[in-house]
């Protein structure tokens, strides 16, 4: 995504930069740039949620319908995960050119949720064998400015934190078949524990320099779901655990700084003004 | 939609407007730093996001690069999530091509491609829910961002017929009621028109009122945008110093 080409020199002097804790725009080797957060932006979904981090722009909305459980996970729902690289990103992701980033980052998420901590499908059960919510979360990636990743995990668990699925009841009737009653009251909803959901935090030498990078799925009490290597590069066996644990670091902060954000734009209730794009 | 009325006795639609009254605009340019030229805007529900790439070089073949004049290219898409039931695919789809073909026909009609020979200039649209109205408004914002000759603002604007009366900028339960629909893209300035669409059938003596109610609610969308645009130049320039 880096459309800049930098010469020998410019990488040789941002190297010695980054080696004392400085990079190209003054920030310190650990430090993230300004990130803005807002949840509820589109009316239609159960959640949304639409980060900015820099020049990178990601809208995620989640959308809970009805489905059959699959075969060999009878009592839990589970989450299907679409990206979409729009076309006003760059305009080569025109037409079916984005189709390939965008189908190697929601592979990236499939992976990392799928372990059992991170989002307790169990209560997106409604009867086991025959009934559960299924989330489509679909990512929108709406322009590019690095570190990708990042932004999209975090829009995706602030989009997972504002989802509100309606409470069903299953009704049996005499003959023994099943009726599904959705609870009248729009308020009347469960909300998704996102407590565990990870954060992937990515990890290299300077992005547009830099050869190969490490993405390291942390969730907020820094345990490692997920991690892998892009890039042509490669990478020592040292800097890998060295950077594992810068990650594990930055990780906790970043769930920390984002818990805080998105309880407090919870908690200034309906009334919010909602800004959108338009801010 | 059986006996949902779409237009009360005493002359109030569905939402509680008056039957020439426009939804709510509101319009932003300059969303995206990286693109030429980007712009926001909301309809009512319906939000429309437009960025423009351009003029550049022509990317794939060379041979299609026109001699005197430069070329539009559009694309529409509209996420996934925007509609009541989950839309599959973003782009691809025959309806999205199509108002892609449109939105192309739209803007050539109105950019002044003689300046730019043997270039591209592309539009990209993402709608939510999306109207062709609201993205031609969108679009034009966005080519006006770029800073890309045009020959006039293009203003876009639907319209529909009910009960003998025609009714400006429908919302989503008005068009899904199934009554005619006319889609009008105007250039303010001449009241030339860029793109006209109707469905369904209308008899022809009703066609010159929606026509003339949707060349107001266009009229009426221009004043709009252009304090939007006036809006923007006075911010920038005040960022700028000047």
């Amino acid at each position: 995504m880096a459309s800049v080409t930098l010469s020998e020199a410019e990488k040789v002097y941002i190297v010695h930069g980054v080696q004392e804790d400085l990079r190209v725009d003054g920030r310190g080797c650990e430090d993230y740039r300004c990130v803005e957060v807002e949840t509820d932006v589109v009316s239609n979904t159960s959640g949304s949620a639409r980060v900015k981090l820099g020049h990178t722009d990601i809208l995620v909305g989640v959308k809970a319908e009805m489905g059959t459980p699959k075969l060999e996970k009878p009592n839990e729902g589970y989450l299907e995960f679409f990206v979409d690289c729009s076309a006003s990103a760059t305009p080569e992701f025109e037409g079916r050119g984005g189709d390939d980033l965008g189908t190697e980052i929601a592979n990236t998420l499939y992976r990392i949720f799928n372990n059992k901590s991170s989002v307790d499908l169990k209560t997106l059960c409604i009867s086991p064998r025959e009934h559960c919510w299924v989330l489509y979360v679909d990512v929108l990636l709406l322009e590019c400015g690095g570190n990708l990743f990042d932004a999209i995990s975090i829009a995706v668990k602030a989009a997972l934190f504002n989802t509100r699925i309606p409470r069903v009841r299953v009704l049996e009737d005499e003959e023994g078949s099943k009726d599904i009653e959705l609870s009248d009251d729009p308020y009347d909803c469960i909300r998704l524990s996102v407590e565990n959901v990870p954060c992937i935090v990515t990890l290299c030498k300077e992005e547009a320099c830099s050869l190969a990078s490490l993405l390291v799925s942390v969730t907020s009490k820094g345990v490692v779901t997920c991690m892998r290597k892009v890039g042509k590069g490669s990478l020592d066996p040292e800097s890998i655990f060295e950077m594992m644990e810068t990650g594990k670091r930055v990780g906790k902060v970043l769930h920390a700084s984002l818990q805080s954000v998105v309880h407090k734009e919870e908690s200034l209730g309906p009334k919010r003004q909602k800004v959108g794009f338009l801010g | 939609m059986a006996g949902l009325e779409l237009l009360s006795d005493q002359g109030y639609r569905v939402d509680g407007r008056r039957a020439g009254e426009l939804r709510k605009i509101q319009a932003r340019m300059g969303v995206f730093a990286q693109a030429d030229g980007s712009a926001y805007i909301e309809q009512g529900n319906t939000k429309a996001l437009a960025v423009v790439y351009g003029p550049h070089e022509i990317r794939g073949s060379r041979a299609r690069a026109l001699p005197d004049r430069a070329l539009v290219n559009c694309q529409y898409s509209s996420a996934t999530f925007s509609t009541g039931e989950r839309k599959r695919r973003p782009h691809g789809d025959r309806k999205s091509c199509e108002m892609g073909l449109q939105l192309r026909q739209t803007f050539e009609a109105a950019i002044l491609t003689q300046l730019h020979p043997r270039s591209q200039i592309d539009i990209y649209v993402q709608a939510d829910g999306g109207t062709y109205a609201a993205c031609v408004n969108a679009a034009t914002l966005a080519v006006l961002d770029a800073g890309i000759p045009m020959r006039d603002f293009v203003c876009a604007c639907s319209a529909g017929f009910v009960d003998g009366t025609a009714l400006a900028d429908l919302s989503h339960v008005e068009e899904a009621a199934g009554g005619p629909q006319l889609a009008l893209a105007l250039l303010p300035a001449s009241g030339q028109i860029a793109l006209l669409e109707m469905d369904a059938r209308l008899h022809e003596d009703h066609l010159e009122r929606v026509l003339e109610a949707a060349a107001q609610a266009a009229r009426d969308v221009h004043t709009l945008l252009d304090r939007v645009v006036r809006q923007h130049v006075r911010e920038a320039s005040i960022l700028l110093g000047d």
